[in-house]
């Protein structure tokens, strides 16, 4: 499945299997920065990892400080490979930029994708490769 | 077999000639990576263009808050990067005049950022209400303003124009000068589709601070209206500021109706209460968070006039408010009460708090709340100050 036209944020291209939530993400409070696990035990991510996969989320809320965080995961080595958003966000957009992740933002299609999916993302391209 | 879903979205920030130069490399390694942001955001925020903005408040200045790798973004940035517009910037993990148990190697650490800041030629306020402290420009002056509880009250309160930036985009107009003319910059997106009408009778700054800590959670847009309720104190309104910046991406609130309407009764604000009350009694006292400004001092001077706290009690304000504080005996009065100062540090994720020397802590903060259960690990019995000042005292 091909999914053009998507808006792109941070340019760049990265591959891995898409790990979907509709919950929001509070970076500093919930990722842990040298891990890249998600640490809170009402998110429904909990435990799981964000290296090397597709994240698929709506946005990122609370602190300002979670770009910092985004630029730590990718310091460490466990960022995902890139981003989805259903509506992206000034942290995300700005935690990404440095650190490097591409980002494309899908307001109406992000649903398509689903969880385990191997994916890819081309941001400069604005388009998005989902092996079903 | 290969779907193709197609959507149609319009992209298109516009740079200048000279932005463009800069993103290409131009004017230096920090500047292309402050513009590399401004177009992130830019594209987010669905911005046509740049525009001068006048002040820059910075988050990312803890410790705590920013790890290693931040540390070493700082000092590596700040080594090319001046600030290009007045900058003030946030707390610091502590009070450097009072290190306590604070690690050695915390104290480096948290040394090394202030030194990247000073660096870059910030002003070192310490604070997380730069709107107590400084002067306030004119109402519809756009800013920049990291740090959700001040980006919120700057919108709400004092008429500024600032999107809800986050630590790495408030750096970048730090260094250029510039932010997205996009979101709360512009009016329309000041003007709530959706309201929250307060159903009971507040009795407190914890009940306006549940109510921002619900709108958070569940308004998707970037202004929301509050009605039902008295026109909230500046206790009250920092409560507020703060709590719906903790919980969602929201960045300003009105005072009024909207079209759509959304109930906060009781029932609601006993589930944030649930939420974040997750002890019945603390260790300690901390209040702040935000920093307590001249009101809260004064208020709670007046609590516990003649009394003692019978359990250690933290106040965190920023340095300027301290001194002002000072300037009036009102230090004097609130430590004849046992009450200690810990300046240019906050609540939030503080290493005074950690979870091997509390098991809780009680405070009047739903933000410091909900960041010392989740960051710190510590549990926290949320209670208005009012309640603190006569529950913890003889």
């Amino acid at each position: 499945m091909i999914i053009s036209n998507c808006k792109k944020i941070v340019g760049g291209s990265g591959e891995g299997q898409a790990l979907v939530t509709m919950q929001p993400i509070n970076f500093l409070s919930m990722v842990d920065g040298k891990t890249g696990e998600i640490t809170d035990p009402k998110h429904e991510l909990y435990k799981k990892s964000l290296k090397g996969v597709v994240l698929v989320f709506p946005y990122a809320i609370g602190s300002s400080v979670g770009a910092y965080t985004i630029y730590s995961i990718r310091e460490y080595g466990v960022a995902p490979s890139a981003v989805v958003c259903y509506k992206a966000d000034i942290t995300t957009a700005s935690g990404c930029a440095i650190a490097e992740i591409p980002v494309v933002d899908l307001p109406e299609g992000a649903h398509a994708i689903k969880h385990g999916s191997n994916t890819k993302v081309e941001a400069d391209a604005g388009r998005i490769i989902v092996k079903v | 077999m290969v779907l193709i879903l197609s959507i149609e979205i319009i992209s298109g920030l516009e740079l200048s000639r000279d932005e463009e130069e800069a993103l290409a490399g131009k004017s230096g390694e920090a500047l292309t990576s402050a513009y590399r942001i401004l177009v992130a955001i830019g594209e987010a925020t669905g911005a046509k263009k740049l525009i001068p903005i006048k002040w820059v408040h910075v988050s990312g200045v803890n410790y705590n808050t920013i790890g290693d790798a931040g540390v070493q973004f700082l000092d590596k940035f700040s080594r090319t990067a001046k600030v290009a517009v007045k900058t003030t910037v946030n707390p610091i993990g502590y009070d450097r005049s009072k290190p306590e148990d604070i690690p050695t190697s915390f104290q480096e650490k948290q040394s090394n950022i202030v030194d990247s800041y000073h660096r870059m030629g910030v002003t070192p306020s310490f604070t997380c209400t730069p709107y107590e402290v400084f002067d306030i420009p004119g109402k519809g002056t756009a800013v920049s303003f990291a740090e959700s509880n001040a980006a919120v009250f700057a919108n709400s309160l004092l008429g500024l124009m600032t999107n809800k930036e986050s630590a790495l985009s408030a750096l970048a107009s730090s260094v250029t000068g510039k932010a997205p003319l996009s979101d709360l910059r512009l009016e329309e997106a000041r003007n709530p589709n959706v309201g929250i009408e307060a159903n009971f009778k507040f009795e407190s700054e914890l009940d306006f601070g549940l109510m921002g800590y619900f709108a958070g959670k569940v308004i998707k847009e970037s202004s929301v209206a509050f009605s039902g309720m008295s026109r909230p104190s500046m206790i009250e309104a920092k409560m507020l500021s703060a709590a719906i910046g903790t919980s969602g991406t929201c960045g300003m609130f009105t005072l009024g109706k909207a079209k759509e309407k959304i109930s906060f009764d009781r029932k609601e604000a006993k589930a944030m209460m649930d939420e974040l009350n997750t002890a019945d009694d603390g260790d300690i006292i901390t209040l702040g968070s935000p920093q307590l400004g001249m009101h809260e001092l004064d208020y709670l001077a007046k609590l516990v006039e003649g009394k003692k706290f019978n359990k250690r009690c933290m106040i965190f304000c920023s340095r300027a408010i301290h001194n002002q504080a000072a300037n009036i005996g009102l230090t004097t009065k609130l430590e004849r009460s046992g009450a200690e100062f810990m300046c240019d540090s906050c609540t939030c994720v503080t290493p005074y708090v950690t979870k091997e020397k509390y098991d809780s802590i009680v405070s009047n903060s739903v933000k410091g709340a909900y960041y010392l259960n989740n960051s710190n690990k510590v549990k926290v019995a949320l209670k208005d100050i009012k309640t603190i000042a006569s529950e913890y005292t003889e």
